[in-house]
């Protein structure tokens, strides 16, 4: 077993995190003042990061990425993380399911996207359909040669920068014997598709500046040359693409954590309470010890679950481990990190407040605790017929 | 024209530093080590004057600990195209004295036969600020420091160096050595693709031995001491107030 990273693997870790501490931190005040990422400084960090060769890393050499592995991806993205996600959005890193677009699609979606010419949003959730995916009622009809799609997405991030989004609808419906079943078509639908608005969503104490958008289909006509993979294939897509996203909030929340404990460290070095800094009262210090106890088993934990896809070994249940430790232990990370600091971690003046809210969405989004928890026990369950 | 560029692996510029109980040095064990900042915009600058196509080639050079290949990769994933590693130390405590480094690259020089060496201004950790001279001084080459401004001529190099009071612009005879200040540019990230070559990059590595010299110290280091902390500033009622106590507490009007 080798736990050790190579000269590669060191150099894009240091590389991306000076990125992200010279480029992203400071700006990170005024986005969560204002809310907005202004669109010049979008503009200057993307193509920042496509002179730098990392616009879309995550995306095979063949189709102009960089073709980096899993692991060195979840590295990349681990450092990421310790940045504000409105910001880092802009380091560039495409849905890897448009790796389904056939033909000229080709053209029009997967190689702009790796070039950082047009940007994607996946949308899935429904007001009506969270983590019940096959609940959405968002739908498209055939008539004559065309797919009508209705219904409203919500939750959508980064749709507010997307030149198109990749959405998942139902387009009909099995009987089977546990009941009625959706089947699932992913369409590609531009911006500015007749029918399609993509309007503001709610104001999330989370991760300000990273919007979430609702999308609207009202009539929306689509050709068939907008589908992306297989006619009812939506599922299909969604199993061999969508793992990815997991592992990466997993990570994220490793990186973000290793930013919040350095804070929790020096402030318990330097702040004096009763004639000494109160990392020298135990129950400051016993709380240090386990949040980096719990900081490296959640990097350990996901950095595997990252070699095992580049094993080709199955690593739905690692992934979802990953992901459910590291978003939780984020939050106990932050929880504590918050009580080191009293009252002054409350106030704006310190970014302790912004990483405590930030947290929150993290075990709610790409699949709750609870699904991942349910992804575990199946997987364990399943082979006993239980 | 080809570039040399010495680079130094120190302790990096954002570590709290320590000093060793026995004030024999600063602690540096798990330490975070990085390529010395000045070093780093040298390198910045060949990569430039290569991109110009004013130089040809850039070679980086470190001496001291087996290490400091890291420093060298660095290096290269910036855009150097080789780099020599002088393995002359087996403890990461151990720091090679300016003399010696110089006597070094000075040999280095010979082999390589470069136009121009650009290096640091001075490493952050000992602050010596003497190799680049040292080097001048042995190979009888012009020398121009603390440079803000560098631009190849011909036979020679327009200097802009930030001296007291402004700045002075020098014209030093090719070849020559110029050391870096830190306004001359600011360094580059290294890219994707330039980490992924930096493995396929040649890295010789030779020890002090091979090029006949002994770097042995010849300083000692008498004690390392923390900067003393300082005191509260107090709040003044008046200018007068403040003048009478700069003049008869401070005394420094």
């Amino acid at each position: 077993m080798n736990f050790g990273l190579s000269d590669e693997q060191e150099m894009i870790v240091s590389t991306v995190r000076s990125f992200v501490e010279n480029e992203i931190y400071p700006h990170e005040a005024e986005v969560e003042r204002t809310g907005e990422v202004p669109p010049e400084l979008a503009d200057r960090l993307k193509q920042k990061v496509i002179e730098l060769g990392f616009y879309a890393c995550n995306f095979p050499e063949d189709v102009g990425g960089a073709g980096l592995g899993h692991v060195d991806f979840t590295l990349v993205e681990r450092e990421l993380g310790r940045g504000s996600m409105a910001l880092t959005h802009f380091f560039g890193r495409p849905q890897n399911i448009l790796m389904a677009c056939e033909g000229e699609q080709r053209e029009r979606y997967l190689l702009p996207a790796v070039r950082g010419e047009r940007m994607d949003a996946l949308a899935m959730t429904e007001p009506g359909a969270g983590s019940d995916v096959r609940g959405m009622t968002c739908s498209a009809v055939r008539d004559g040669g065309d797919w009508v799609l209705n219904g409203t997405k919500h939750f959508i991030s980064g749709a507010n920068h997307a030149d198109f989004v990749i959405v998942f609808v139902a387009t009909g419906e099995d009987q089977t014997p546990r009941g009625p079943k959706k089947r699932i078509t992913t369409f590609l639908v531009d911006r500015g598709t007749p029918g399609f608005t993509i309007r503001d969503g709610y104001r999330s104490v989370s991760h300000r500046g990273y919007k979430n958008m609702i999308l609207e289909f009202d009539d929306c006509r689509l050709p068939d040359a907008q589908v992306l993979g297989e006619v009812d294939g939506g599922f299909a897509v969604m199993n061999d693409w969508l793992y990815a996203t997991r592992i990466t909030v997993a990570t994220n929340s490793v990186g973000r954590a290793r930013r919040v404990f350095d804070y929790a460290l020096n402030y318990a070095a330097e702040r004096k309470q009763f004639g000494q800094p109160i990392g020298r009262f135990q129950g400051v210090s016993f709380q240090l010890a386990d949040m980096i106890t719990e900081i490296d088993a959640a990097d350990y934990l996901t950095l595997a679950a990252a070699w095992r896809l580049d094993q080709g070994l199955p690593a739905n249940r690692e992934i979802a481990s990953a992901k459910l430790y590291a978003t939780e232990m984020l939050a106990r990370v932050t929880d504590a990190t918050l009580q080191i600091y009293g009252g002054m971690g409350l106030m704006d003046d310190f970014p302790i407040e912004r990483f405590w809210r930030d947290a929150r969405v993290e075990r709610i989004w790409d699949g709750t605790s609870e699904i991942q928890r349910h992804i575990i026990s199946r997987d364990l369950l399943r082979p006993l017929g239980a | 024209m080809k570039v040399l560029v010495p680079v130094k692996r120190v302790i990096d510029y954002n570590v709290k530093v320590r000093v060793k109980a026995d004030g024999s040095g600063v602690d540096l064990a798990n330490v975070k080590m990085s390529m010395n900042p000045f070093d780093e915009i040298a390198v910045e600058e060949a990569i430039r004057l290569k991109e110009e196509g004013v130089a040809s080639e850039v070679v980086a050079v470190s001496i001291g600990v087996k290490q400091a290949q890291e420093t060298l990769r660095t290096a290269l994933a910036m855009g150097a195209d080789r780099a020599i590693l002088i393995v002359a130390a087996d403890d990461v405590h151990t720091d090679i004295e300016p003399l010696a480094v110089a006597k070094l690259l000075a040999a280095v020089v010979k082999e390589e036969e470069p136009g121009l060496v650009l290096a640091g201004k001075q490493a952050i950790d000992n602050d010596m600020n003497a190799t680049g001279q040292m080097l001048s001084a042995l190979l009888g080459w012009s020398q121009a420091t603390f440079a803000s401004e560098v631009t190849i001529e011909g036979d020679h190099a327009l200097v802009t160096r930030e001296v007291d009071g402004g700045l002075q612009t020098i014209k030093a005879k090719m070849p020559c050595i110029v050391t870096v200040d830190l306004r001359l540019n600011e360094p580059r990230y290294a890219s994707l693709p330039n980490i992924m070559k930096a493995k396929k990059k040649p890295l010789d590595e030779k020890t002090p031995d091979d090029y006949g010299v002994d770097v042995s110290p010849r300083l000692s280091i008498v004690k390392t001491a923390e900067p003393p902390t300082r005191k509260a500033g107090v709040k003044v009622g008046s200018v007068d107030e403040l003048i009478t106590k700069l003049k008869d507490e401070a005394g420094v009007i």
